[in-house]
């Protein structure tokens, strides 16, 4: 794992600072999708041998959610977003 | 070559020249009727009980790297059987019956020493916990006692019993449990295996799977093409890649977890005690190291790496057990990809595909698990149906609803 992590608000920060939450590939069913929809989302994942997007938290930060995509073979970081925002389009 | 006293006796007389290699260096056939993917401890264990128990020899076992590379070479070396759940214990307690007669078994070394396991507690609530585990492990028929911190204090003086934040009160000792010599494990069953006609291919990483009409006809490999009758993934850490050949996407995410060696010490821990306020986990090798473990890094990863946050994470927890260790100092690191599956306990069970086969999902708990995840492995293959210790590990429980989940924490597998 990298050392560090770029935040998009607060900089380059220890990525000690942060806590991961896990794929941030995965796409919420509607509420009212079949149950194999479910499962797939809760249970099953690509778990990539190579570039992996996940949530990050800046939890002793700006506490903001992020976006960070990682190698998962070399660890190195390619790129970091703000969750929030990413999701309505804009970029930081 | 069987070994014995008397034939090391003999070598000795003739200046050790007379030793055979333990196993055979073969080129892969055109075709096998079992292929099994992964030479690890679970893939060396099912060639071994395919061969010797159900009869089934043209079989192959293909290995990206060196016999012992992976995890059977990456762990702490721990075994016991103290688990809570029903679809968990009688599997493990046929691992540790296997275990109590292995070395005899495959006539290999393996340094098998029921040494004990005792788990620290530290609360009320976490006696009545290990209280209830103790209580369901006998009734499966598993030997559990629960120890006072007196009986605890006697075994293990150097404990920190009065820390202000975790008092020890107690412990549940598994005194079945113990260590075994992990190296010794992967080549005492490729012996095995490799002596009743197994090929075991070093050097031979799969890159893809050859399907014709729903049924697996073969693997391509960096060695060629080898077909086969019957497909068996073993390869945990690398489960969703090899699956993932098979169009088998699974409950699974790849994670590294930390092991660690310190310089060598006089005789000083002579059981295997975890800190229940923590993870930490501690035993003493014949050599005199402390081996010890934590929690994995926590992050995706097919890095056999970890970070120095968990290193000093992991001698924290081992300080607040037992504060001697602050005198002590790392010798090795190592880290090991682990299948972390979504509720915490692995997957033996068929697949869409009616002759591929799945062993997978081993978490952190995998050395254990050796003797009869080959054994289980080994039954369904041979005869199509699971054996009865490993009926609920099944890939399709997180479907239907009948997760295993010693932990309860649920589908996320970075906290299993």
């Amino acid at each position: 794992m990298a050392s560090l992590i770029s935040c998009p608000h607060c900089g380059p920060r220890p990525k000690e600072e942060f806590t991961i939450k896990g794929d941030a590939s995965l796409g919420r069913p509607a509420a009212d999708a079949g149950s194999q929809d479910w499962y797939n989302y809760v249970y099953l994942r690509d778990n990539p041998k190579g570039l992996h997007k996940e949530y990050w938290h800046h939890s002793s930060g700006c506490r903001r959610w992020l976006i960070v995509e990682r190698d998962t073979v070399t660890h190195k970081i390619h790129g970091v977003s703000d969750a929030a925002l990413a999701k309505l389009g804009a970029s930081v | 070559m069987r070994y014995s006293a008397f034939s090391v006796f003999l070598n000795g007389l003739r200046g050790n020249a007379g030793w055979a290699p333990a196993w055979r260096q073969p080129e892969p056939k055109p075709q096998y009727d079992v292929i099994i993917v992964g030479g690890g401890g679970h893939g060396l264990a099912t060639a071994y009980y395919l061969s010797k128990t159900f009869g089934v020899t043209n079989v192959a076992v293909l290995e990206k790297g060196y016999l012992g590379s992976g995890n059977i070479g990456r762990n702490t070396t721990i075994i016991r059987s103290n688990y809570l759940l029903p679809g968990n214990n009688p599997f493990y307690e046929l691992s540790m019956k296997l275990w109590e007669g292995l070395e005899q078994d495959f006539n290999f070394n393996a340094m098998v020493s029921q040494r004990g396991v005792i788990n620290l507690f530290h609360s009320d609530a976490q006696r009545d916990a290990y209280t209830r585990r103790g209580n369901a492990m006998r009734l499966h028929g598993v030997d559990a006692e629960l120890l006072d911190r007196d009986a605890v204090r006697k075994k293990l003086p150097f404990l920190d019993f009065d820390n202000a934040r975790f008092p020890i009160m107690g412990g549940l000792l598994q005194a079945r449990g113990g260590t075994v010599r992990h190296d010794a494990v992967a080549w005492g069953y490729a012996r095995g295996a490799d002596s009743r006609g197994v090929d075991i291919i070093t050097g031979c990483e799969v890159t893809g799977i050859r399907t014709e009409s729903g049924r697996v006809t073969g693997v391509e490999t960096t060695k060629g093409f080898i077909g086969c009758g019957k497909l068996a993934l073993a390869a945990a850490g690398n489960s969703t890649v090899v699956a993932d050949m098979a169009g088998l996407r699974l409950p699974i995410e790849s994670h590294v977890l930390q092991a660690f060696v310190s310089e060598g010490l006089k005789p000083f821990i002579d059981c295997v005690v975890t800190f229940g306020a923590g993870h930490f986990y501690v035993s003493q090798s014949d050599k005199g190291g402390l081996v010890f473990g934590g929690d994995i890094d926590g992050y995706n990863s097919y890095a056999q790496r970890g970070n120095l946050a968990t290193v000093e994470h992991v001698a924290e927890a081992g300080v607040a057990m037992i504060p001697a260790l602050t005198r002590i100092r790392y010798l090795r690191s190592w880290g090991g990809i682990m299948d972390m599956s979504m509720d915490g306990s692995p997957i033996i069970d068929r697949t869409h595909i009616d002759n591929l086969y799945l062993n997978a999902g081993w978490c952190y708990g995998g050395f254990k698990a050796t003797p009869a995840s080959g054994y289980c492995y080994a039954h369904l293959i041979a005869r199509n149906e699971p054996h009865e210790t490993a009926r609920q590990l099944r890939l399709d429980r997180f479907q239907r609803g009948y997760q295993i989940d010693e932990k309860g924490v649920g589908a996320q597998p970075n906290l299993h």
